[in-house]
């Protein structure tokens, strides 16, 4: 079970992007968590990814509740979760090849020897080629970095899979493809999966279930009228 | 829109990158198309497919290694040929409005939205006085719906759809006869995507200064669903050839897509079969000599070793059946008459 309990979170402690906000899923279970551009999913994601200590609440990860965050988690519970993130080319490091981006969880965690065997599996389930993994991140397309961050978050072998709009940035192909790779996994191990979006048709179909933003706010079911603050908005 | 005189007319545009070593990249080859005024087309591929190389190209945006062939027809004035002097002075805002794929990275960080729609409102307008150049700055934001209190803001305190808003505003400021949007809608939310799209339709069909006809769009997507909401024609690239040019009344709805890569990507979309094009597109540094395709194609055959000729739009030796039921079966099909 991957437990979001009233977390609260942000980056100034006075204006929490995420309030009081609760999530749950089962293992094996894929979650679609919808909402427009702005509203604090991401911030949610990187909790729920150990990236971002919230202000308040909890997550328990597997009946462990998570006490401490980023580089200090422990490693148990760092590479029980795999992350994809929206933006490629940010979340690559521009100096590594390819195969060396998707080998690097396994050296950060000296495992290195993993390598040779794993990259090659990965890379045909994300269908990656091998030229391609000889290449640098300016070498290769968005939807093939993408592909590659994808091998990257699964070669740990994660429980958890946090997808933030992870083909958002992607053509209708390569998305159908990287859900398949995803899907695949997720048949083959029984990891959970939350995936993060905006497109209600992509997560309606990928998803055992999609939640709302707007409905998983504590205060929502309790006090009506109090609505998480949201961040500037577009204006009409 | 047949009938209407091309705002763009692209002949024969290819695009080489000369690399290290004498490699050569295709990135676009013989790109045959015409934009009307009042018309969107919008041109749409997998990334890498070359879409946005054509981009540059028509705004001699391209790097230094580039070399391009055919010709882009603005009027009179060919896009390819002409030179810095000319692109700068007359084509880039003033005869091609440029909506570009991150608004965020297009704003100068540094300045206000108001202090840099004023800069281009001196740039490429008549306008004089700094009370006129205020109002006129106003009136421009005013077109792109851009909020009025928001002008003060720097843009990293815009949101994503306010950011498109200004950098779309500055796009109209020229009052160009074509808009090129380049990936308009990258990373936006779906009702955002919606709103973005709908504003440039309303460019294209507001007449221009002169109370003409409206302007031509080309957008460049790999947003399909963007694509059909606002797109009068379709152009599909793969592996920097179009390999089909439609209506998009039809290619969205009935008959459908004719190119099985077309189809295959139509198919792709999660309210259709949610199901990927097999494999991946081919590198533009190696290109095979007949149909890019064809390696990805369920309807290949030995045919499709030949290059196919580009008939009604369509470049395919096996292209499904149209409305009219004229495309021969793949069974049945002979390549000879297609290719003459």
């Amino acid at each position: 079970m991957l437990e979001l309990r009233s977390v609260t979170a942000g980056y100034a402690r006075k204006a929490p992007v995420v309030h009081g906000v609760s999530l749950a899923v089962a293992p094996g279970e894929a979650v679609g968590l919808l909402g427009p551009s702005g509203c604090g999913k991401s911030t949610l994601a990187r909790v729920a990814a150990l990236l971002h200590r919230p202000d308040a609440g909890t997550l328990v990860l597997d009946g462990e509740p998570v006490r401490r965050w980023r580089h200090r988690a422990p490693r148990a519970q760092r590479t029980a979760v795999g992350v994809v993130f929206q933006q490629p080319r940010l979340s690559a490091d521009p100096r590594l090849r390819l195969a060396d981006l998707i080998a690097e969880p396994l050296r950060a965690t000296g495992r290195r020897e993993e390598a040779p065997r794993r990259v090659p599996e990965l890379a045909a389930a994300v269908g990656l080629t091998r030229d391609l993994l000889g290449r640098r991140p300016h070498e290769v397309s968005d939807g093939q970095l993408q592909r590659a961050c994808l091998a990257r978050a699964l070669v740990l072998r994660p429980r958890w899979l946090i997808c933030d709009e992870m083909t958002a940035m992607l053509d209708a192909s390569t998305t159908a493809a990287l859900v398949a790779a995803v899907e695949d996994y997720r048949a083959a191990t029984g990891a959970g999966l939350l995936a993060v979006g905006h497109d209600h048709t992509l997560l309606h179909r990928w998803c055992d279930r999609t939640v709302h933003w707007d409905d998983l706010s504590d205060a929502v079911a309790g006090e009506e009228g109090l609505v998480t603050p949201s961040p500037v908005t577009d204006g009409s | 829109m047949p009938g209407r005189t091309p705002v763009l007319s692209v002949r024969g545009l290819s695009v080489r990158f000369l690399m290290p070593g004498g490699r050569r990249v295709a990135a676009v080859t013989d790109a045959h198309f015409d934009v009307a005024a009042g018309e969107c087309l919008a041109l749409i591929g997998e990334s890498g497919c070359g879409k946005s190389v054509l981009a540059s190209a028509l705004l001699g945006l391209l790097p230094a290694n580039a070399r391009t062939a055919g010709r882009a027809l603005l009027g009179d004035l060919d896009l390819l040929a002409a030179d810095e002097r000319t692109l700068s002075r007359t084509v880039r805002g003033r005869l091609v409005g440029l909506v570009p794929q991150s608004p965020a990275a297009h704003l100068t960080p540094v300045r206000t939205v108001r202090s840099q729609t004023q800069e281009t409102v001196s740039a490429l307008t008549g306008v004089r006085g700094r009370a006129a150049v205020r109002a006129a700055a106003r009136a421009a934001a005013d077109r792109a719906a851009f909020p009025a209190d928001h002008l003060d803001r720097y843009p990293h305190e815009l949101s994503g759809g306010l950011a498109q808003r200004a950098a779309t505003a500055l796009a109209l400021v020229g009052d160009a006869p074509l808009l090129l949007a380049d990936e308009p809608t990258t990373g936006l939310d779906r009702a955002l995507v919606d709103r973005t799209v709908d504003e440039l339709r309303r460019h294209v069909d507001a007449p221009d200064a002169a109370g003409g006809t409206g302007r031509g769009l080309l957008m460049i997507t790999h947003d399909l669903a963007a694509a059909e909401r606002v797109a009068d024609r379709v152009a599909v690239m793969y592996a920097g050839r179009l390999v089909e040019l439609a209506d998009a009344a039809s290619f969205f709805g009935t008959p459908g897509p004719r190119h099985p890569y077309s189809r295959g990507l139509l198919q792709a979309l999660p309210d259709r079969a949610f199901a990927p094009v097999p494999g991946m597109p081919p590198e533009l540094g190696d290109l095979p000599e007949g149909c890019a395709f064809a390696p990805r194609c369920p309807r290949a055959s030995a045919a499709c070793a030949a290059l196919p000729a580009t008939v009604g739009g369509l470049a395919c030796h096996h292209p499904l059946p149209g409305d009219d039921g004229e495309a021969p079966s793949p069974t049945a099909s002979s390549t000879e008459d297609i290719r003459a």
